[in-house]
């Protein structure tokens, strides 16, 4: 016995159950549909990335602009080859930006910021950053912070050294 | 009653079968003949739904041979079994309807199963079924709306519907008013008369059953302690078989459940 | 001694009774179903163990959702972090709440009346019934329910997740007042889909595989009389319980890890 009305109920139930998850994809995970052709890949060097993540954002003056799609490190230079997807749209960005390692308010995770130069030339696919700047890791902080408060010390300690030039 | 192999549709043979530790058949000799009608009776608690399990190959037996149709039952492959309970009908005690399908479709739902026939016909089959039995007009009831004589007799339309061969009848009677009963003998002896039928019925109704049944086996601790045509076991002078079928209150199978003393248990 | 026995006895049974309900499983899932005749017995299933389930689920999800947001707040306050209370709800509810909760609710509500259902079948014989009337009632009767059961899981287990977040974003930005963009911006940054949401629908997937067949087996094996058709919906109820309990936690320590 096949009772229309009962099919035609379930069928809704499974639409809004898939409803349901497409709020879930996009509205709670932002999720985003670019596809690989909407955006290029450039890379950037960097000595420590501290905690960057894959999926991070790329960030000029603030606005994303892409999205860190790789992390991995050279052989030879055991320096973290950080790989970006920018999209197309923006493809303006000077060769000789900077790219920084920040992090999004005080407990915040990692992003990359891209600091544009002043060359004419813009980046492309495959363009390397050249300059960069390390994530700012609290440890080496607080050993600078120590290191600099204990050679104030030290400084205030020694006599004085009138600097007397050799007659 | 020892009858030769092609004219019994069932033969067991030394059949014992035991549940728990607690020996239910210690060494049965049945036949029946095929289109007659044999009843199976005994006391409550001697097994004789276990027996038309047994019969179904729904349990196996611990020794002995069961054959239906030739075939033992207790060997047969799934397929095989399956293939032999399609020439089979069983009217359950509950009645066994699919309570997720109205009357119609209870009785349709063999056809639907087993054969490729087509809408008109099984339209036409069904309503026949039902007929026979009385409730044609009762197609679209569902089943909670039938009482309980109107629902084994939907039952009963389920079980002939592919036409089987055998019949096996779980206490047809039992708790049915003397009207459904009526009934219902009336359907059990048309039924296996007019389908050629072979009709195994179990059952504890002593007056309903010695009206239709050709011959008859009581079983009670394990073994056929009579058997014989319906006026031979009511003239019998045998004391078990005389209690039984006269519901003797007491006799061989005791009133009393066994006790110590009665003077010694009141103190005097 | 008799205790050993006793102990070895139940050990033999246990086994017995995994065996079979692992046995029981295959059946139902490589039983060859005829789809034409087990239609409607499906769609009304799923109808009953989802649709039916749907109001349970929602206003549960609502309160959770509600709960959440309040007991998120008070805490994240104290360190000046309220805007994060998108984030704290969405992660709670995606990885955790949703898909146990709804599982365990669903074990209660839909597992119980599987159980129900079939026990019922068992004891005025229809079971027995369909076998002898040489018509396996595992495609017939087992299969449509197990197979709804596992599809209306994940479906609950995501309108909760959904209803959950919004109860949350009510009580978070209507009520407490926290930033409406700061709320779903933090949010999608912190909820990663493939981590987050595919893997908290991988749960329910599970949890729901593993209450309709405990469900359904108990249903199906169960005493034919009153007395074990209760105790066989109360054995569901525990045991699907707590093997969701149990299982979320292997689930978890996987996902985790990166597997």
């Amino acid at each position: 016995m096949r009772n229309k009305m009962l099919e035609v109920i379930v069928g809704l139930f499974m639409i809004v159950g898939f409803l349901g998850l497409l709020f879930l994809a996009f509205k709670v995970s932002g999720l985003t549909l670019s596809r690989q052709s909407d955006n290029y890949q450039i890379s950037a060097d960097f000595d420590d990335i501290g905690s960057l993540k894959i999926r991070a954002p790329v960030e000029v003056s603030g606005v994303t602009v892409g999205r860190v799609s790789n992390i991995v490190l050279d052989s030879e230079s055991f320096r973290a080859r950080v790989i970006m997807d920018v999209n197309k749209k923006y493809n303006n960005i000077p060769v000789d930006s900077s790219a920084s390692i920040f992090t999004q308010g005080i407990l915040g995770s990692n992003y990359v910021a891209l600091s544009p130069g002043y060359e004419p030339d813009s980046l492309k696919a495959g363009s390397k950053i050249e300059t960069t700047h390390s994530a700012l890791i609290l440890e080496n902080l607080i050993g600078q912070l120590l290191f600099s408060l204990k050679s104030d010390k030290d400084k205030d300690k020694e006599p004085e050294k009138t600097s007397t030039p050799a007659q | 009653m020892i009858v030769s192999a092609n004219e019994s549709i069932v033969q067991i043979r030394q059949l014992r079968f035991s549940l728990s530790g607690r020996p239910i058949f210690k060494g049965i000799d049945l036949d029946i003949p095929k289109n007659k009608i044999v009843a199976i009776m005994g006391p409550s608690g001697t097994g004789k739904t276990t027996l038309l399990n047994l019969i179904g190959g729904r349990i196996k037996p611990d020794s002995g041979t069961i054959l239906v149709h030739n075939q033992n039952v207790a060997k047969l492959s799934t397929k095989a079994l399956y293939k032999l309970r399609r020439r089979i009908g069983v009217l359950f005690q509950e009645g066994a309807l699919f309570t997720d399908l109205n009357v119609f479709e209870n009785v349709a739902f063999p056809l639907r199963e087993h054969t490729h026939l087509p809408e008109d016909m099984i339209q036409n089959l069904v309503r026949m079924q039902l007929n026979a039995v009385g409730l044609r007009g009762a197609l679209n009831l569902k089943i909670e709306q039938l009482s309980g004589g109107m629902a084994r007799r939907v039952a009963l339309a389920r079980a002939t519907v592919l036409g089987p061969e055998l019949m096996l009848y779980d206490e047809p009677f039992t708790g049915q008013d003397p009207i459904s009963r009526g009934v219902l003998v009336k359907l059990i002896r048309e039924l296996n008369d007019a389908l050629g039928l072979t009709s195994v019925l179990v059952s504890h109704d002593v007056p309903e059953t010695a009206q239709i049944a050709d011959y008859i086996y009581i079983i009670a601790g394990g073994v056929i302690i009579g058997e014989g045509t319906p006026s031979e076991l009511l003239k019998t002078e045998i004391p078990q078989i005389k209690q039984f079928t006269h519901g003797l209150p007491d006799g061989p199978v005791a009133f009393h459940y066994p006790a110590a003393d009665y003077r010694e248990d009141l103190n005097l | 001694m008799n205790q050993l026995q006793q102990l070895g006895s139940s050990g033999i049974n246990f086994c017995g009774n995994l065996g079979l309900s692992g046995l029981f499983l295959f059946r139902t899932i490589f039983s060859r179903v005829k789809w034409r005749q087990a239609w409607p017995l499906f769609s009304s299933q799923l109808y009953k163990v989802g649709v039916l389930s749907l109001v349970i689920i929602l206003l549960s999800g609502l309160f959770i959702g509600m709960v959440v947001a309040l007991q998120g707040f008070n805490t994240l306050r104290k360190f000046a972090a309220e805007q994060e209370l998108g984030q704290l709800i969405a992660l709670s509810v995606v990885r955790e709440l949703g898909p146990v909760v709804a599982a365990l609710l669903f074990a209660g509500r839909a597992g119980s009346a599987l159980t129900a259902e079939l026990g019922l079948m068992r004891a005025t014989q229809q079971l027995g019934g369909m076998e002898m009337m040489a018509v396996d009632p595992m495609w017939r009767v087992v299969a449509p329910r197990f197979w709804a059961g596992l599809i209306a899981m994940p479906i609950l287990a995501i309108l909760f997740n959904v209803v959950a977040i919004i109860g949350g974003h009510f009580v978070g930005v209507d009520w407490l007042g926290v930033d409406d963009g700061a709320f779903w911006s933090n949010m999608q940054d912190a909820v990663g889909f493939h981590e987050d949401i595919l893997n908290g629908i991988i749960k329910s997937l599970v949890f729901g595989f593993v209450i309709t067949w405990v469900s359904v087996y108990q249903g199906f094996y169960s005493e034919p009389n009153a007395a074990g058709i209760s105790k066989a919906t109360t054995r569901t109820v525990v045991f699907s319980s707590l093997l969701v309990l149990a299982l979320d936690f292997v689930l978890t320590s996987l996902m985790m890890g990166g597997w």
